[in-house]
């Protein structure tokens, strides 16, 4: 038995503790807003917090998440209305929307670290994060906007 | 908002309806996706309320809320926005009254096809007349009920209005209406003036934008049913042909939640030796595929190198007598070559190129109530149920497939092969399988899109003047493997696969245009070509832009005055109406604009260089007229390319949603930057090389140059805009990087040591 918070509340699992964090998400506690794309890390549309980070629970083992806090996208924020997602949503950033759960964790946690962020971090953090609808733009200018709110501006 | 009584099913209990729907409602937007777990057999869960069909395409109910139905995929394009608002505008309704319903397969609703940008143009007219035709009755029953001649009436914003008097459609309709229309009625509906538009062309947020930010949005992975198992595919050595030996999973058995592997036999010869690894859950699949050994007879191509594919292309090529030619108006080159004082003769080839969509296909299928339903994401609905019909031995209006949002199309749920291994599943097991591919098997059982090779000529005179054209093109053909009832013949009885020429036969007048198609049938047995995103022009305007370069570059010519000498809208490229008015003059228009947007001519920094590029987009029947300039810097030393800025101009005619229009415009553009320099792969013994993000590199955000994208204003009918940007900008790069440095490119993906090479 594997158990951690999940969104705020208690959660508990009977699994393979190698099994990958997605599956544990995606399939046991079914939520399904966090995405399967690549399976090696390496698109980011999997990607959920532990303890306020940005991970990729695709390439996550259940057992690490044990005693920890995870949030996916449905408990970013209860209104979602979290200024990235406000920022997201303002831009008509989502195209087909697969990645943009991931997308929204990554560029909040990034911007919790540091709403100062320049330009080209805001490149060199995100270009983990692959965008097949190639909505890149629109995500860099919603970061800079998300930015600025978050920064209380 | 308290006129809305009958809201969407709350998402505790899930409704019945298939697919998701989504309202706008008030201010805000409130959806309700649609779970699997459809246990009310397709009926409303709400009370019996009046309601109103003027046509099939939508409904109003007793209090004015209009459903439009939507038979396109969403994936992407917030098609059912666009759609919408197309009805809207001509029914007079209140926005905030309109909701979408992504419909099932059904036969009712025709055609079932989501691609070559063609929604919007294929239903602007039926949707206008459909709203139109709305409006007229409701006119009618509100005089009635106002007591007024239906002269004194007007109808906005959801109310028929005479002088003082109103009533609203929520009343109008609750009296009952019955007014249907002839297919003939609805045809002869004439279209408010361009000027009466008050949804068209303004600014919407798009109805699926919140459950795309908050992960509420269901996708075909996302689809769950009670007594469900997972399924992971073992693949075969080769696409098709293959043969299934023997199974053991012996070693699998050890694994917990593992069920069986199911041998899948598929009389409709779709697939070809799929084996599916059976578990309680998906990540025990996936352990226990691991520990499956399954011995395969391979079938055709299990040896096929990309070399071989470009070889064959070639040599087909070579050889005037094979393929279809195409009807320009004049393909006779005979005299023009034998006559020309100057000939340009060029060949350009393209790489297997990989769809990638996020989602990796999957499907989930059961039978209930003697009924197969499938669950994935589709684009092809009308094509994948005879296969599903002959792979099940059921009929047709036994299977049905239900909606939902699909993580990427890009032309690969075209092919919906992947339904039928899990539809034979679920039938062999009596129980819902989930089949979900992982990335590498889906890379592995993509519909690529083609290697292809082309040889293009030119006839110059004496004079000066282009005299002939030639465009061969070879290529593996995704419509005669898939669908060969959408083939027409040449002009010399030769069917052909028109998706994988189209954007040859272009615009330009260069007096006899012999355009030839050639199916590469290596490539057609080796593997199952596939539509990708801007299919044919996505590798014949490549050719064809960069050939016209490097003509004007030939000839002396300035390469935007020597296109504009030939886009002069005569014969043959006058266009005409609906579709294109104007013709090649409207191309001519955008180059243009481009040029002078993007600084044509002005003097840029070293080893930086301008190139432009123009296309018709998908086809003649529907051009989205659009050009490029690209801007790049060129190292030297490294031959890297950096894309710094790509400045569009689009003539699409009418643009419905300004917004989406130009989110349309930026992912064509940059996904044709991705496969002019960071995409391509190889076969090498019948299977893609590269499989997965370590070794198959799309475009990333560090990589993104500025966009400035803009469109003509028109009123034309408006054509489409998800693939047109993509045509232009690998020959936009191409020409830029000849520009910068010198360097001619003729294959895609540019990579840095071709440059190197040709610096």
């Amino acid at each position: 038995m594997t158990s951690f918070k999940l969104n705020g509340r208690a959660f508990s699992v009977d699994a393979d503790e190698e099994t990958p964090l997605l599956w544990i998400i995606r399939d046991e506690a079914n939520l399904t807003g966090t995405k399967y794309g690549c399976g090696i890390g390496m698109c980011g549309a999997c990607t959920v917090h532990i303890g306020g980070e940005a991970v990729r629970s695709c390439v996550t083992p259940l057992v690490a998440v044990e005693g920890e806090e995870v949030t996916t996208i449905e408990g970013l924020d209860p209104n979602d209305s979290h200024p990235v997602q406000k920022a997201w949503q303002d831009l008509q950033v989502p195209q087909c929307g697969y990645c943009q759960s991931g997308q929204i964790m990554q560029a909040a946690a990034i911007l919790k670290d540091d709403p100062d962020i320049s330009d080209e971090d805001i490149d060199a953090f995100m270009t983990g994060n692959l965008c097949r609808c190639m909505t890149y733009t629109r995500i860099r200018t919603a970061m800079r906007r998300a930015a600025d709110a978050m920064k209380g501006g | 908002m308290s006129r809305i009584k009958h809201s969407p099913a709350p998402a505790e209990s899930p409704p019945s309806r298939r697919g998701f729907l989504v309202a706008s409602v008030g201010g805000g937007i409130a959806f309700s996706f649609l779970s699997a777990c459809d246990d009310t057999g397709g009926k409303s869960a709400g009370p019996e309320v009046a309601s109103y069909e003027p046509t099939i395409w939508y409904s109003i109910d007793n209090a004015g809320m209009i459903t439009v139905n939507i038979i396109r995929a969403e994936m992407g394009q917030h098609v059912g926005t666009s759609l919408a608002r197309i009805l809207a505008d001509e029914l007079e309704a209140s926005w905030d009254d309109v909701r979408i319903n992504h419909v099932d397969s059904d036969p009712k609703w025709g055609l079932m096809v989501t691609g070559g940008s063609w929604s919007v143009w294929q239903t602007f007219t039926l949707y206008s007349q459909a709203g139109a035709a709305g409006r007229q009755a409701l006119i009618e029953a509100g005089a009635t009920e106002l007591g007024v001649a239906p002269s004194t009436c007007s109808a906005r914003d959801g109310k028929v209005v005479s002088g003082g008097k109103s009533i609203s459609y929520g009343d109008i309709v609750s009296k009952g209406m019955q007014k249907t229309f002839t297919a003939e009625e609805l045809g002869a509906i004439a279209l408010k003036p361009v000027s009466e538009r008050r949804l068209i062309g303004k600014p919407v947020v798009a109805l699926d934008m919140l459950e795309k930010t908050n992960g509420s949005a269901v996708y075909g992975i996302d689809a769950k049913v009670d007594g469900m198992v997972y399924a992971r595919p073992l693949i075969p050595p080769t696409r098709n042909g293959a043969t299934v030996n023997s199974v053991d999973d012996s070693g699998a058995k050890d694994v917990k939640g593992y069920l069986e592997s199911v041998v899948i036999e598929d009389p409709s010869g779709t697939t070809s030796g799929w084996v599916l690894v059976v578990a309680d859950k998906y990540p025990a699949a996936l352990a226990a595929s691991d520990l499956v050994r399954v011995e395969w007879t391979a079938g055709p191509g299990s040896d096929v190198s990309e070399q071989d594919l470009q070889n064959n292309a070639q040599a087909l090529l070579d050889d005037d007598s094979i393929g279809a030619i195409l009807d320009t108006g004049n393909s006779d080159t005979s005299a023009a070559f034998a006559g020309a004082a100057t000939t340009v003769d060029e060949t350009y080839t393209t790489a297997t190129a990989l769809h990638f969509q996020m989602e990796p296909v999957n499907a989930l299928a059961f039978e209930k109530d003697g009924v197969m339903e499938i669950h994935t994401g589709n684009q092809w609905q009308s094509l994948v149920l005879p296969w599903l019909a002959a792979a099940l031995d059921m009929p047709e209006d036994k299977i049905v497939m239900r909606s939902y949002h699909l993580g990427g199309g890009f032309g690969r749920r075209l092919n919906g092969d992947y339904a039928i291994p899990a539809a034979l599943a679920a039938k062999a097991l009596g129980k819902p399988v989930k089949m979900i591919l992982t990335r590498e098997d889906d890379t592995r059982m993509d519909s690529v899109r083609s290697p292809s090779v082309q040889r293009l000529r030119l006839a110059v005179d004496t004079d000066g003047n282009v005299t002939g054209m030639e465009q061969h093109t070879a290529a593996g053909w995704p419509t005669k493997v898939m669908a060969p009832f959408f083939m027409p013949n040449g002009t010399n009885g030769v069917a052909y696969d028109p998706f994988a020429i189209s954007g040859a036969n272009h615009w330009y007048t260069v007096g006899a245009h012999r355009v030839r198609a050639v199916s590469n049938e290596l490539a057609n047995s080796t593997f199952r070509p596939g539509w990708l995103r801007s299919v044919g022009p996505g590798f014949t305007n490549w050719a064809l832009e960069s050939f016209m370069d490097e003509v004007a570059h030939a000839l002396g010519r300035d390469p935007v005055d020597f296109r504009l000498s030939l886009l002069t809208g005569e014969g043959h490229n006058a266009g005409s109406a609906p579709n294109s008015v104007g013709g090649a003059l409207r191309q001519a228009e955008v180059v243009r604009r481009c040029a002078e947007k993007a600084g044509w001519g002005e003097t840029l920094p070293l080893d930086t260089g301008l190139g432009l590029a123009t296309s018709f987009g998908q086809e003649r029947d529907m051009p989205t007229w659009v050009a490029c300039a690209a801007k790049v810097m060129v190292n030297r030393t490294t031959g890297e390319v950096t894309v710094e800025k790509l400045t569009l101009v689009a003539d699409a005619g009418t643009i419905v949603d300004p917004d989406g229009a130009k989110a349309q415009m930026e992912g064509a553009a940059l996904w044709g930057l991705s496969l002019a320099l960071h995409e391509g792969t190889k076969f090498e013994n019948g299977q893609v090389k590269d499989r997965n993000l370590d070794a198959y590199t799309p475009l990333r955000l560090e990589d993104v140059p500025e966009l400035d994208i803009s469109f003509v204003d028109s009123t034309e009918l408006p054509v489409g805009l998800g693939e047109p940007a993509t045509t232009v900008v690998g020959p936009a790069i191409g020409n830029a990087i000849y520009n910068a440095v010198g360097a001619r490119l003729r294959h895609i993906p540019i990579k840095p040591d071709a440059v190197k090479a040709q610096i």
